[in-house]
């Protein structure tokens, strides 16, 4: 299959992912688009990465090249969660706290 | 000591000496001690600038070089001396009636305190050492280092009772008037230095007279040269315009307007012109504004004089006028006249000054001479001191004054329209006489028309004050005969004794001696009916109001004014004007205005700092999108 | 080694004031730390000027191309005495002020020292930048603490003021470390640049900004009065009496030699610049009330003139500007001691409160005329010389002769102004009758007379032997102007 599928697919997947961080007021739904942009990034990451290593293999069947592409995925999808369990967290604290999770709720930090 | 001449340092390093002890022990000597150094260590200058003299007469002239005063690149300022016939001779006046005017002052001044009296001889002491520099230094920043510290004496003494605000500013206006003058001096000075390198008078005048390869003035240099110089000069020296300081400078104690203001600072204007006549014999321009000057200057003054009511300021404006005909002799090129005169006019007007002290001094400070009268019965040594000042002033022969006089009004024949110089200084000669016979008539004849306290108060004034005068009436008397001229059979004893320094005048249009001899006597029968004249007005003086144009002269033409209003008034305007509208509105308006502008603007994007999560990352994209679009579209 | 020595002593002497805590002590360690640092600047001077006891190198961010190269050159020895001197005058002099907090005080002082002394002796442009940094900030803490009332908006004002200038002066410096060609600081590296002219003329300008807002010249000027007149006194004295050399200091070693050309090209207006402000700030010193403003505006007139000498681009000028730069230092540092000392004393600045002074205080009146007196250079006094070098450089200045002459009568109408400004103040400070704001005032105490006959017997001793303070610079200057300014014969052709 050409590299094209994949690229198209996560460019919908990623600007899907902006376009709700910017319209979505609610908290979890902004932290959902925001890991739909992570692993859109990471679907292109493991296209190429695979297309690479298809075109090294022709060269030399002993090749590894390409594969560090997989590896930052993997990177990614730690830091992500990471990410996730501590912005979670925060999300629970304002939700104890102000009773809402709607981010233009708290624009006091303006101040 | 073999020879004084190579210990010439001591003549100016004495009275300095006597400076810093009255200067710095006046809280703790007694006045009798700080009398003794005062007049002193000016009575050893004086002792010691006989004994050059007498050396340079047998015509000794020595340079000392002591060190380098200034010395960068191949400009080398040395710090020397230069005793020659001229500067000799001055030294002799500065330091001869120096010494007289200490001796006057120690009576004069008594009442002061202890260390206000102590105060004024240090500074007096002080003013002796400037004006030996200036005489005795061998270069024109010698000279100018003699020259401000004369002037910055004169301030300091006028402004002597430094609690009367009206001293303080004429002490001022004296100083800063004299700071115009000086300018002119340094700018002539830093121009010899364009074109000679250096500022030693030799060098300067080796180079005028075309001596040395390389180096030579063109005629324009030689005209603004002298020309600065001059205006130099008519600062010091009280012309026009820079003459109002003068009168006003009689705010100081008496003995100092005799010492300074009369006898010795105020003709530095002449020592140095008649040092560089080198110069200005080169410049027909200069001279000639010189002699308009001078004459002009006489003149004024002397109409000034005539209605003046102040005895001091009477005799100030006659110094004025009398410094102006010195300047008439030197447009004339008539140097050893005006040098001459000076020595004269040191004599008799330093002899009226002190007069005109002793005069105060009995009348419990009063200077008005409308108060005056009749003084001549209780002041009689003061009396007949005074009247022999008023006819060596006058002219009449055979005193001191009538010589130098009459060699200046025969010089002006030098001149081109010589007659019409000859005329006009005649009859400011005939002024002088007029005003001074007005003045002694008025202050000792007729009858007293001051208060009884002050008639009670009369009294002869103390030894110490009337020897001087006695000294000076002496000296008024036959100071003239070391200058009686040729056509009277006389010697031309100064005159021979200058040659080495003053080349002769070259007589344009000579005169014959038959008609010398008869202007002479013209001029003194003239004279003498103008006192006659003066004693049926003002035998009997009694006081009216000026009108007319005796208001006009009584106001000095209204000079003062003038300056004030088209000078100090508009600078001072100017500066205030720079001060609150140029300086704090404009350009620190400006350096504000950039930062209200910045202000402004941060106010402004602030509001984009709304705290909407969405707005933040929507500009975050905006600007990824942006950078993306030059990387890939604009760069390429 | 004396350079290293004359910046870290002040340095570790100011940090150890911090932790003191007796008034007394505070102020007896920095006049002990001053007068060390004294004797060891008058050690400096003495050495003649290849002694490898003037110079020290040692490593300092050298991957940037930066080292910590220290030297004392001619201008150098000149400043540190200058410094060197000051210092303990003023700890002298305000011997009596009191402050709250006099350890932060004397430390934040001794700090500035050490930064001062490091501009003077930096041969290497970032470590100069460093210095000239480390110099600003003291200065703006004592004036933002121990300040009058407008302390915070006047000194807010000099910080942007000055930093505005010290920054195009980086972007300068940066620029001229790209253009050599192992990107190097040295000095060195600096002037054997070879630039084409609109190089050198932005260059110029990068540099000259900085160091006229530090003098300051016309119209950078305003900053200067009004921190004058906020800051401490002791503050205002190391700002009028040293800092303002920096900029002095800053073209003669920073702009001179390296951009001969521009600095030649740019003279006119420079000078005219300086010109306009001797005149422009003569007329406004004659129109205040307030003493520390009058001073403040005189000193713009004065620096105006060694700037003047400066771009007049001969050895006279250049000369005449290394005494005056000492003169100018001592000379106002005299001044403002007695203006701290008439305020501290009657609580007023205003001349029209003021008078009578010399009947109540005639030792301090003497002290104020004679240094007055050398404030408008009377012969004798020590600012005659410089002034006189000074002038003389301006009529052979190398620019038209026409401009020579107008440049030389306008400066000299300074003369002028400043003595109608001086003598006024004199007047109307201690002449006159005494009224109540001057009845009670006594006379100076021991300390202040020392400080003050200090300053007087300088005045005195270099107004009669200027000679020996033109030798210190003599061959620096000689140097500067055969081998680094454009030869006459160019500029004529």
């Amino acid at each position: 299959m050409p590299v094209n599928y994949y690229i198209f697919l996560s460019l919908a997947l990623f600007s899907i992912g902006i376009v709700g961080v910017l319209t979505r007021r609610n908290a979890i739904i902004i932290f959902m688009c925001i890991e739909l942009m992570l692993n859109a990034v990471n679907l292109l990451l493991v296209a190429f990465s695979k297309m690479h290593h298809l075109k090294a293999l022709a060269a030399d069947a002993a090749t590894t090249a390409g594969s560090d592409g997989q590896l930052f995925v993997f990177f990614i999808m730690v830091v992500a969660a990471a990410e996730v369990s501590v912005g979670l967290a925060i999300i629970v604290m304002m939700y104890r706290n102000v009773h809402s999770v709607d981010v233009n709720f708290l624009n006091r930090l303006k101040h | 000591m073999k020879n004084v001449l190579q210990i010439v340092y001591l003549i100016p390093l004495i009275p300095l000496i006597g400076f810093l002890i009255n200067g710095l022990g006046r809280k703790y000597l007694s006045k009798t001690l700080i009398g003794l150094i005062g007049c002193g260590t000016v009575l050893a200058s004086f002792i010691l600038s006989i004994w050059v003299f007498i050396q340079v007469k047998e015509g000794n002239v020595h340079t000392a070089h002591y060190f380098n005063f200034i010395s960068v690149g191949d400009l080398k300022i040395p710090f020397a001396f230069k005793i020659d016939q001229l500067s000799s001779l001055f030294l002799l006046i500065i330091t001869g009636v120096g010494f007289l005017i200490h001796v006057y002052s120690t009576a004069y001044m008594h009442n002061e305190k202890t260390d206000h009296y102590g105060r004024y001889f240090s500074y007096l002491n002080l003013f002796i050492f400037s004006m030996l520099l200036l005489v005795m230094g061998a270069n024109y920043v010698i000279m100018f280092i003699g020259w401000e510290g004369v002037g910055l004496c004169s301030y300091l003494l006028i402004g002597y009772w430094f609690k009367n605000t009206e001293y303080n500013k004429a002490a001022n206006k004296a100083f800063i008037m004299n700071r115009i003058g000086d300018l002119a001096f340094l700018i002539a000075i830093f121009w010899i230095i364009v074109r000679v390198g250096g500022v030693n008078f030799d060098d300067v005048f080796a180079v005028a007279k075309g001596e040395v390869q390389n180096r030579r003035f063109t005629p324009a240099d030689i005209t603004i040269i002298t020309m600065l110089l001059f205006i130099g000069a008519t600062g010091k020296s009280a012309q026009i315009p820079l003459y109002t300081w003068l009168p006003d400078a009689m705010a100081g104690p008496t003995p100092v307007s005799a010492l300074i203001h009369a006898a010795t600072m105020v003709t530095a204007g002449i020592y140095m012109i008649a040092r560089s006549n080198v110069l200005y014999s080169l410049s027909h321009t200069t001279m000639t504004v010189v002699a308009i000057v001078g004459l002009a200057t006489a003149l004024l003054a002397a109409t000034i004089a005539l209605k003046q009511n102040d005895i001091k300021k009477v005799l100030a404006y006659s110094t004025v006028s009398q410094l102006g005909f010195m300047f008439l002799a030197l447009g004339s090129g008539a140097y050893v006249a005006a040098v001459f005169h000076v020595m004269t006019h040191a004599f008799f007007k330093a002899l009226l000054f002190l007069g005109s002290g002793s005069v105060i001094h009995a009348m419990g400070g009063e200077q008005d001479i409308r108060n005056m009268g009749g003084l001549s019965k209780k002041l009689k040594t003061t009396y007949w001191t005074f009247l022999i000042g008023c006819i060596a002033i006058a002219g009449i022969p055979p005193l001191s004054g009538f010589f130098s006089k009459d060699a200046i009004l025969i010089s002006t024949f030098n001149l081109k329209f010589g007659i019409v110089f000859y005329v006009i200084a005649g009859l400011t000669a005939l002024l002088t006489a007029y005003y001074m016979f007005r003045l002694l008539f008025v202050t000792f004849n007729g009858s007293f028309r001051g208060t009884e306290e002050q008639k009670h108060h009369l009294h002869e004034s103390p030894i110490a004050m009337t020897l001087p005068l006695i000294v000076l009436a002496f000296l008024s008397v036959v100071g003239g005969l070391v200058g009686i001229p040729e056509v009277l059979k006389g010697n031309d004893l100064i005159g021979k004794f200058l040659s080495p320094v003053i080349s002769p005048v070259k007589h344009a249009h000579d005169i014959a001696h038959s008609t010398e001899i008869l202007l002479m006597i013209i001029i003194s029968v003239l004279v003498l009916v103008v006192i006659g004249f003066a004693w049926a007005r003002f035998k009997n003086y009694r006081h009216k109001e000026e009108t007319g144009f005796g208001k006009v002269l009584e106001n000095k033409w209204y000079v003062d004014e003038l300056y004030e209003k088209i000078i100090v008034q508009p600078l001072h305007n100017f500066g205030g004007f720079l001060k609150n509208v140029i300086d704090t509105k404009v350009v620190d308006g400006l350096v504000n205005g950039a930062g209200r502008v910045i202000n402004y603007g941060s106010r402004q994007l602030r509001l984009l700092q709304s705290g909407q999560v969405g707005i933040y990352v929507l500009l975050m994209i905006v600007g990824m999108v942006f950078f993306f679009v030059i990387q890939f579209f604009i760069r390429k | 080694m004396i350079p290293v020595l004359l910046i870290i002593i002040p340095l570790l002497a100011g940090v150890i004031t911090f932790f003191f805590r007796n008034d007394k002590i505070v102020r007896s360690w920095g006049l002990l730390t001053s007068l060390v640092i004294l004797a060891l600047s008058v050690y400096g001077v003495s050495l003649s000027g290849d002694s490898s006891l003037l110079t020290a190198k040692a490593d300092w961010l050298q991957s940037l191309g930066s080292s910590f190269f220290v030297r004392i050159d001619g201008v150098g020895k000149i400043l540190t005495l200058l410094t060197a001197v000051s210092f303990p005058i003023i700890f002298t002099g305000t011997w009596n002020s009191q402050y709250k907090k006099p350890n932060s005080f004397y430390a934040l002082m001794l700090l500035g020292q050490a930064g001062l002394m490091g501009v003077f002796v930096a041969a290497d442009a970032l470590l100069f930048y460093f210095f000239w940094e480390l110099a600003l900030i003291p200065m703006y803490f004592i004036a933002s603490i121990w300040g009058g009332e407008k302390r915070i908006r006047v000194t807010f004002k000099f910080f942007i003021y000055t930093f505005i200038g010290s920054v195009l002066m980086l972007v300068g410096i940066l620029i001229l470390q790209s253009k050599t060609g192992n990107h190097s600081f040295s000095i060195q590296a600096f002037n054997s640049l070879q630039l084409t002219n609109k190089e050198q003329s932005w260059l110029f300008w990068l540099f000259f900004v900085a160091f006229a807002v530090k003098m300051p010249i016309f119209p950078f000027h305003t900053w200067q009065p009004d921190t004058y007149e906020q800051s401490p006194s002791a503050a205002t004295m190391v700002m009028s009496g040293i800092m303002v050399k920096m900029g002095l200091l800053g073209v003669i070693r920073w702009v001179m030699p390296i951009m001969p050309g521009a600095f030649h090209s740019w003279g006119d207006v420079a000078m005219s610049m300086s010109v306009i402000g001797i005149v422009y700030a003569s007329l406004i010193a004659i129109r205040q009330d307030d003493l520390k403003r009058l001073i403040a505006f005189s000193s713009i007139a004065h620096i105006g003139l060694m700037n003047m000498a400066l771009f007049a681009e001969n050895l006279s000028g250049v000369q005449g500007v290394m005494l005056q730069m000492f003169n100018h230092g001592i000379n106002i540092i005299g001044l403002w001691i007695i203006v701290e000392i008439i305020e501290r004393k009657t609580g007023s600045r205003r001349m029209s409160e003021l008078g009578g002074l010399a009947q109540k205080a005639p030792s301090m009146a003497i002290f104020f005329v004679v240094i007055a007196l050398a404030n408008i250079a009377l012969p004798l006094t020590n600012a005659f010389p410089g002034e006189f070098l000074m002038f003389n450089s301006l009529l052979t200045a190398r620019t038209t002769q026409l401009y020579a002459i107008l440049f030389t009568v306008f400066a000299g109408l300074g003369i002028i102004l400043g003595a109608v400004y001086t003598l006024n103040m004199i007047r109307k400070t201690f002449y006159g009758e005494t009224n109540a704001v001057t009845a009670v005032v006594s006379d100076l105490s021991i300390n202040e007379k020392i400080a003050l006959s200090v300053i007087v017997g300088l005045i005195i001793v270099i107004g009669i032997y200027p000679q020996f303070i033109l030798d210190i610079t003599n061959n620096f200057s000689e140097t500067l102007a055969n081998k680094r300014f454009i030869p006459q014969a160019i500029i004529t052709k």
